[in-house]
């Protein structure tokens, strides 16, 4: 089946020093967040020091994968590489408190479909062999 | 009270060039020396009068080559639109300080057939590992974003909103330099059932997309009495940056960059909301005045739908908006960034429509009896933000 999927065409990220442990997490399909040990908070995207604090005392840890949709838009002109439209791009803040782009995967998006703070969960879209995306799903009821 | 810069800078110099639109004959870095030919003509001033040089879609390294001389300011501040409002604060500080006596505040754009124009960004930069990848395209997928949010915690509109692309249009079918001057009345319902793009953006909720730029020539309120034009004094201005990718807005209901700036421009020229006659919103989208409406205090936080909605019939039955012509605050009079024209970078036009309001030369969409004009507008998406305060008095 390889053979025949089209290769991926839409942006890949390029992973720097403080986020290549988030992107080695998604490829093993988990959501890894940077917590602070000084303040205690988590933060999104990684980075080098705390943003709330301003330490450099990281560790990372496994987020829940769960959340609220916050925000979203659906779009309906394709970007590059992106052969289905309309989808979604949303803003998803998680359980552990941080928001993050994302997409919600779902067929036929409307808004009466999508409503602001539904529960989301985490998917893994692994969309070439080096890279895989965070995505996010409606947690049915 | 007033802050200590209140009044020490005044615009002596304000000019578009020839033509905008769509100009395949002309390169980005044409575009700027056009303008800022055209400025420094209407300011009586020559090239080699200005010291002091404020760009940024063109770097200063790049313009001083270009037009050939030496300036001993500059500044290439570049956070998005409001780029050029943030000059005109600058600008009034390096004056102030004795850094430069003329500066000159230039923008040119090939924003329509992209002639010299470079993309932004790397894939490892945050954009590009944690938004682009989600399709994030075009401005209309980010400026969007908040939208939604607005609505659900507001109890805001699309319908409401609808009107705000609608009373803009009245304003261009007054300017013949708009490029909508000729497309007739546009309705909310015709908002609505234009091309969707984005949603909750239909077609007509997104700017126009054009080649063009403007510059400004600013000097010490003390030089502008001797120079030829009518002095347009500078009375407040603030500048804030906060994030860079939109995900990152701390509130998407609020624009954090828009109240700082805000605040800093009112106090400075020690004055409130209620002593403004004229609003420039930078309208980058339907939704972008309405936030800044609300953030800089015009209207409470939830109201700028309903403001923006409400309309009267005039004798004749035409419909008239509170921020149209005819309404009792006019906004984006040049018919803005929905219906006049956008570069890209459209601050500066948003400061030339202030100008030429507060000059009186603004011809048949002429506001009477201004004494104020508000200047406000976003770098990329509600991620930077610059207010300036303007009077003819
Ligand atoms: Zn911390």
């Amino acid at each position: 089946m390889n053979e025949t999927k089209p290769p991926y065409g839409g942006a890949l990220p390029k992973p720097t020093p403080e986020t290549q442990a988030f992107w080695d997490g998604t490829m093993a399909h988990k959501l890894m967040l940077p917590w602070c040990t000084e303040c205690g908070k988590p933060h999104f995207y990684p980075r080098s020091i705390c943003p709330f604090c301003l330490s450099r005392e990281l560790e990372w840890r496994e987020a829940s994968g769960r959340g609220k949709l916050h925000t979203y838009v659906i779009n309906s002109k394709a970007a590059k590489g992106f052969t289905t439209v309309p989808y979604v791009i949303a803003v998803v803040e998680l359980d552990e408190g941080p928001r993050m782009m994302t997409n919600i995967v779902i067929d036929d998006p409307t808004p009466e479909k999508l409503p602001i703070d539904a529960a989301v969960e985490v998917v893994f879209d692994d969309v070439t062999e080096a890279v895989t995306l965070a995505k996010f799903r409606l947690v049915q009821p | 009270m007033t802050g200590p810069l209140s009044r020490t800078a005044a615009i002596v110099g304000a000019a578009e060039t020839d033509r905008i639109g769509k100009l395949p004959d002309m390169s980005r870095l044409a575009l700027h020396a056009e303008a800022a030919k055209n400025a420094l003509a209407d300011a009586g001033l020559k090239l080699s009068d200005v010291d002091g040089l404020f760009t940024c879609v063109a770097g200063p390294n790049e313009l001083s080559e270009y037009l050939n001389f030496v300036p001993r300011y500059v500044d290439g501040t570049s956070v998005g639109g409001c780029s050029y409002m943030i000059f005109v604060r600058h600008a009034v500080a390096a004056i102030a300080a004795g850094y430069c006596d003329v500066a000159l505040v230039v923008h040119g754009e090939s924003g329509r057939s992209w002639i010299d124009m470079e993309p932004q960004g790397t894939a490892a930069s945050p954009a590009g590992q944690f938004e682009l990848p989600f399709g994030v395209a075009a401005a209309p997928t980010t400026y969007s974003i908040p939208v939604l949010r607005h609505f659900h915690q507001y109890g805001t509109t699309k319908r409401q909103m609808s009107h705000v692309p609608a009373a803009t249009r009245e304003w261009a079918l007054l300017n013949p330099r708009a490029l909508m001057h000729s497309a007739g009345r546009i309705t909310p319902e015709d908002v609505e059932a234009s091309p969707m793009v984005c949603y909750p953006f239909n077609k007509l909720d997104c700017c126009l997309v054009a080649d063009g730029g403007g510059a400004l020539v600013i000097t010490s309120a003390e030089r502008a009495r001797d120079l030829p034009t009518r002095p347009i004094h500078i009375l407040g201005t603030g500048e804030a940056t906060a994030h860079r990718q939109i995900a990152m807005m701390r509130d998407f209901t609020t624009s954090d960059a828009t109240v700082l700036s805000g605040r800093q421009a009112f106090a400075e020229a020690g004055l409130s909301p209620a002593d403004i006659d004229h609003l420039m919103l930078y309208d980058a989208f339907s939704f972008t005045p309405m936030m800044f409406l609300e953030d800089l205090g015009f209207v409470a936080k939830g109201e700028s739908g309903s403001f923006f909605s409400e309309t009267r019939r005039a004798p004749d039955g035409t419909t008239i908006y509170k921020t149209g012509p005819g309404g009792d605050l006019p906004v984006n009079t040049n018919g803005g960034g929905l219906s006049y024209c956008h570069s890209g970078r459209y601050g500066m036009f948003a400061m030339l429509e202030a100008v030429a309001q507060l000059r009186g030369t603004a011809g048949e969409r002429q506001v009477q009896g201004l004494a104020t004009s508000l200047v406000h507008g976003p770098g990329r998406q509600f991620a930077a933000a610059s207010t300036v305060i303007l009077s003819n008095v």
